[in-house]
């Protein structure tokens, strides 16, 4: 990923920033400058998520893109925050472990690197609530 | 008063034990094990490094009390394993808690005392009423070489510790070091390996530095041993604190909780604060803490800490983040040909 | 508006085609095409070419001028256009050529589909076929294509009575089927074992679930129905074209195992052709995987959500059965070079409708092709009557 795109999308990714539209009070993560519903009469604001929620469905890649070569199998799910959006994840637990219906919390991670001389990509992943 | 306003851990749930290393490379584990005093060590997941551990261990002390990201106006990060070799981990901190963009920063280098090294820098900020408050974290994904006597403790972990000066948790009454140009250890820029002094890194590095800067604090605030409840020394492993604070007069129940490297190995810029910050999870008010961390290359650093009542108030909640016993148990262990793998020491085609 | 008919259809076999290139795979189907159709190149108004990522395969990029110059248009200045919509690109292609016959611009246009996928390494080509999906907020955080789909499985699994055999059929059925069609990547018949014991993805969907990577190109020709005679004895009539589209992120969907752009597509096709579900007597739809085949026949309305499977097991959708299902082999069986695809479908329904699907005949007077992009974000529905 370019280092201009990584970039401006930090605060998003590191710290689960989205939007609200205030006129219909829907909130949206990935964020969104437009609100579907009201369009041009929507009034967007960010909104900085909790970081809580819960499996909605998943699955283990076992065969990954080179960037995410090696570090499979991995955990890919789809989590719905409290707030209600959803986004698509991975979630560090042991494969076994994972569940529809599980309660996770956001953490910090390492997602990617642009090779061994490239930037870094951190942004956010989920654990299981203990 | 200049002092903790709160803290935080993170320790990554893997570990790898002792003897699985000896057997790789045919040493004795129970030699190596009565030796060092350590059982196992830490071990990064794929996704984990010094920055994720940095940001975890700010972000659990910024769970424990409210503090305004914007009124954090420095954060240092201490490490020997920053992942860039230019561009701060510090940086990365600070968008992760929020407090950019009205900020300094720094990462900084002093072996395993980078990050007490950061302690200090924030107090002097906080002191001088320049900044509010002031983070400094050191946290380590410690590389030892393969078959090497280090690949036994060297391990991965971190904390922060929040500097303010108004309702802290503990007072830091007073701060002394003791620095020389001693090449007990080092690493050249490039190589993938810290080197060593062998039995160098004993008596000239560690016991002169460590001994050096405590009885200057002995000496600058007027104390002995008795006078404190508790006392945490840099752990490499856990020969090195337990004489060292024999030396100094220390008793073995005063170390006690804060020696945790039997069970974590040596992380490194974290070891000395991971040490404070279990001694914390169980301080009183009213405790007196001593500690004294040491950088090879070499230097030691020395605090004279007072535990206050906020400590036990309302506004500081130790159970909003896991104490670093919690951190410490239900590990997964890996064997290992995983570890080598978390670790990076497998070469990869590039 | 005109009623559009398609006079010619080509197809390249699908597969690994190392000695030959992009442009030739698209003259080899627009040479079989024009052939069909009875019908010289200069003849030809315009083109439209279905397209994935020839900038990613290849590095090339400005296709429609590409595949006209390769197509020898160049010196005629024919107008070429390069659609792209994922793996709709071809069914998409299809769509732009009928509105330009039916809305009276153009009169004799070439739809047609190509994709060379093998020039680069599989980490690779993953990597591209990513990016029909969310690549900031669902390939950056690790989705890959079989990963998506293999998500919409896990839920449809844990909501409705579908079992992993049932899944397996319809592999096996698709396989059936293209051991019968000369043009098909896969020409051996599995069964659910085979599909069990292959190696995992991504739970649940294992590789025989998954469609292959491909290198292949088709190419129709399509005119206004009232010329069609001019050219061939047997034209089919375009009935229906719909299109619709969806959020690009499976997250965004309203619900994950239904594919909304699906039952729109669908709905809007069988209003224009005025037709019933019971009139249909085969469809190709689009199978990535066996779980967008179970999703596709549901959400097209010909069973209930949750039914698909059972009906697969029963046989229904096989050769023989009540509602054929991809009797081209599908995806799975045919290959999926992406641009291509669409075509390919156009083509299997119209010479099922001429009576020339040789060992694998349905008896048939009107097919209907359902082609997907990326989880479900954009779908083509055509309709076509003998």
């Amino acid at each position: 990923m370019s280092v201009s795109r990584f970039w401006r999308k930090i605060p998003q990714r590191y710290n689960l920033v989205g939007t609200q539209c205030t006129t219909c009070g829907r909130y949206f993560f990935p964020p969104r400058s437009l609100c579907p519903d009201c369009r041009r009469d929507g009034n967007i604001i960010d909104h900085r998520f909790n970081g809580e929620g819960t499996v909605v469905t998943y699955t283990v890649i076992r065969s990954a893109s080179d960037q995410f070569e090696h570090t499979t199998p991995y955990v890919l799910a789809i989590v719905e925050l409290d707030e209600g959006p959803r986004l698509t994840t991975q979630v560090a637990c042991p494969p076994e472990e994972v569940k529809i219906g599980m309660r996770v919390k956001s953490i910090f991670r390492r997602i990617a690197a642009d090779g061994e001389s490239g930037t870094i990509h951190y942004g956010t992943k989920f654990v299981p609530v203990e | 008063m200049v002092g903790i306003y709160s803290y935080g851990v993170y320790i990554p749930r893997y570990r790898i034990k002792v003897p699985e290393i000896a057997r790789v490379w045919g040493g004795n584990a129970n030699d190596v094990m009565r030796g060092l005093g350590v059982f196992e060590k830490s071990v990064p997941d794929l996704d984990e490094d010094t920055a994720t551990i940095a940001v975890e261990a700010a972000r659990a002390a910024m769970r424990r009390r409210t503090v305004d990201p914007e009124a954090i106006g420095a954060i240092y990060v201490g490490s020997e394993s920053h992942p860039y070799a230019v561009k701060p981990t510090a940086c990365t901190v600070g968008e992760a808690i929020g407090a950019t963009p009205n900020m300094t920063a720094a990462d900084y280098e002093f072996a395993c005392k980078a990050g007490t090294a950061g302690i200090q820098t924030c107090m002097g900020m906080v002191k001088s009423r320049m900044i509010p408050f002031g983070i400094a974290i050191g946290a380590d994904v410690a590389q030892g070489a393969p078959g090497d006597a280090l690949e036994y403790t060297a391990a991965a972990g971190g904390a922060a510790f929040v500097i303010g000066d108004e309702n802290t948790i503990a007072e830091i009454n007073e701060t002394c070091s003791f620095t020389t140009d001693t090449p007990d250890f080092w690493r050249r820029e490039g190589q993938n390996y810290p080197r060593h002094g062998g039995r160098f890194t004993g008596d000239p590095g560690y016991f002169k530095h460590v001994q050096g800067a405590a009885r200057l604090m002995f000496e600058k605030v007027g104390t002995d041993p008795k006078d404190y409840d508790y006392a945490i020394f840099h752990q490499p492993n856990a020969k090195f604190p337990q004489r060292v604070a024999k030396m100094l007069g220390f008793t073995e129940e005063q170390i006690r909780p804060g020696l945790v490297v039997p069970r974590l190995g040596n992380t490194y810029s974290g070891a000395s604060m991971i040490g404070l910050a279990a001694t914390l999870d169980v301080a009183k008010p009213g405790d007196r803490i001593f500690v004294t961390s040491f950088g090879s290359g070499a230097g030691s650093d020395a605090f004279d800490i007072t535990v206050n009542d906020t400590i036990d108030s309302a506004e500081f909640d130790r159970t909003a983040a896991p104490t670093v016993e919690k951190l410490l148990a239900n590990p997964t262990y890996l064997d290992y040909a995983l570890y080598a793998k978390h670790k990076g020491k497998i070469v990869m085609q590039k | 508006m005109r009623d559009v008919a398609v006079i010619g259809v080509g197809c390249t076999e699908f597969g690994e085609h190392w000695s030959t290139s992009f442009r030739d795979l698209f003259v080899k189907a627009g040479a079989l095409a024009l052939e069909d159709a009875g019908l010289s190149g200069e003849t030809l108004d315009a083109l439209y070419v279905g397209n994935m990522s020839a900038g990613r395969f290849i590095e090339q990029e400005h296709i429609g001028a590409l595949i006209a110059d390769y197509a020898g248009l160049a010196t005629n200045h024919t107008a070429s256009t390069r659609v792209e919509a994922a793996c709709a690109s071809g069914g998409l292609a299809f769509r732009q050529a009928v509105t330009a016959v039916a809305s009276g611009m153009e009169d004799i246009v070439v739809a047609a589909g190509v994709e060379k996928m093998t020039d680069v390494g599989t980490g690779a080509s993953v990597d591209m076929l990513a990016s029909a999906a969310d690549r900031e907020w669902e390939g950056f955080a690790g989705a890959t294509f079989p990963g998506l789909y293999a998500m919409i499985a896990t839920d449809y699994m844990h909501r409705y009575p579908l079992t992993r055999e049932q899944l397996a059929q319809v592999a096996v059925k698709n396989h059936e089927n293209g051991a019968k069609n000369p043009i098909a990547q896969f020409r051996n018949r599995i069964t659910v074992d085979t599909v069990l014991n292959s190696s995992l993805v991504a739970d649940p969907l294992r590789l025989f679930d998954c469609s292959p990577i491909t290198d292949g190109a088709a190419a129709v020709v399509v005119v206004p129905l009232d010329r069609a005679r001019e050219f061939t004895d047997s034209p089919v009539r375009v009935l229906a074209s719909a299109q619709a589209s969806d959020t690009i992120a499976l997250h965004d969907r309203r619900d994950i195992s239904t594919l909304d752009a699906t039952v729109a597509a669908g709905k809007r096709a069988f209003a224009q052709s005025g037709l019933a579900h019971k009139d249909i007597d085969l469809v190709e739809v689009h199978d990535c995987f066996t779980i967008a085949e179970i999703c596709a026949i549901e959400d097209l309305g010909f069973c209930k959500k949750g039914e698909a499977g059972r009906l697969t097991a029963e046989g229904a959708t096989a050769l023989g059965g009540e509602i054929p299902v991809n009797t081209s082999g599908g995806l799975k069986a045919c290959g999926h070079p992406v641009g291509a695809t669409g075509i390919k479908q156009i083509c299997e329904v119209v010479t099922q409708l001429r009576g020339d699907a040789v060992g694998r005949q349905v008896d048939a007077e009107v097919g209907m092709t359902h082609n997907v992009g990326g989880t479900g974000a954009t779908v083509v529905v055509h309709i076509l009557g003998a």
